[in-house]
């Protein structure tokens, strides 16, 4: 089924107010392998600028995440997530997201096309404090294999 | 290790190539992480139903361990501006001890105003690249 094109242009609501911790940094750091000392020691963190312990680049894809989820949860948007890969992914940094902050994420739907069979969405997560600092711009499409009209998908190029 | 200082840097420079290792257990781990516990990424049998060759890493998982090459030479991650890729190619990670071998290698490909160098990347899975367009922006000292 292809996607509801009516919703291109749409800013969905900020999500709840997600704390960042000095262990979720650290699991994520842990998770992707990455021993440097600014993801777990304050002290080392301050020596590099900071005023704590920050999270490495990628780690906002939590907050793009939890804002993605309120447009890929609209039935109205008609996504078969069980189809979905992530197509690309870029992060603009206004600062580095650090311990103890209290962000939310805004999710806005940039664009939806079809090509070769697959459903492209666009999607942008403006994640800022709760006092509206900007933190960090997220975009991302989402690609869902094989859903749009007409059927076959290409197997080659997938992506992840 | 001294992190690059911009004036000492030159178009062309190459970063540290770096082969990295991911296994079943490390998409676990980044699943429970991150917060995508996309079954494509650690139910076989699901990622099978869905046309997929087998389980297949998180594309971010692989974004975030090229984004290492890169954090791991400019030395201060605070220092990534900006940073992005496209996922041309899924990683296929097979039920075994060793799983899918990714080797990211990159350089500054452009000198740009206040200091700030792009880097491209490459990351390399089977003799393939999985990654288009990958590039940073990196304030230096």
């Amino acid at each position: 089924m292809p996607l509801d094109e009516s919703f291109i242009g749409r800013a969905f609501p900020a999500t709840e107010v997600w704390e960042v911790g000095r262990e979720k940094i650290r699991e994520f750091a842990d998770a992707i392998g990455d021993a440097n000392p600014v993801y777990r020691d304050r002290e080392a963190a301050v020596a590099a600028g900071h005023p704590d312990v920050i999270a490495p680049p990628t780690f906002a894809v939590i907050l793009a995440l939890r804002a993605h989820d309120l447009v890929i949860a609209d039935p109205e948007l008609g996504l078969d997530y069980s189809r979905v890969v992530h197509g690309d992914q870029r992060f603009t940094h206004h600062r580095p997201v650090r311990a103890g902050d209290q962000l939310v994420a805004s999710a806005h739907v940039d664009d939806i096309k079809s090509r070769a069979g697959n459903d492209f969405l666009s999607m942008r997560a403006e994640i800022t404090t709760v006092e509206g600092e900007p933190v960090c711009t997220s975009r991302a499409t989402l690609v869902a294999r094989g859903t749009a009209e007409p059927a076959p998908a290409a197997e080659e190029g997938v992506p992840a | 290790m001294t992190p690059p200082r911009f004036a000492d840097v030159a178009e062309g420079d190459q970063l540290p190539t770096t082969r990295f290792q991911v296994t079943r257990a490390d998409l676990v781990r980044y699943a429970g992480a991150s917060g995508d516990f996309n079954p494509i990424h650690w139910n076989e049998r699901f990622a099978r139903e869905v046309g997929l060759p087998d389980v297949i890493a998180h594309g971010m998982l692989t974004m975030a361990l090229a984004g290492r090459v890169v954090t791991d030479w400019a030395g201060d991650p605070g220092a990534v501006l900006d940073y992005g890729v496209r996922f041309t190619r899924p990683v296929v990670v097979p039920d075994d001890e060793d799983g899918a071998l990714v080797e990211v290698s990159g350089k500054v490909a452009k000198k740009l105003d206040d200091n700030v160098v792009k880097i491209t990347l490459t990351a390399r899975f089977q003799g393939q690249t999985v990654l288009g367009g990958a590039n940073a922006l990196v304030r230096l000292a």
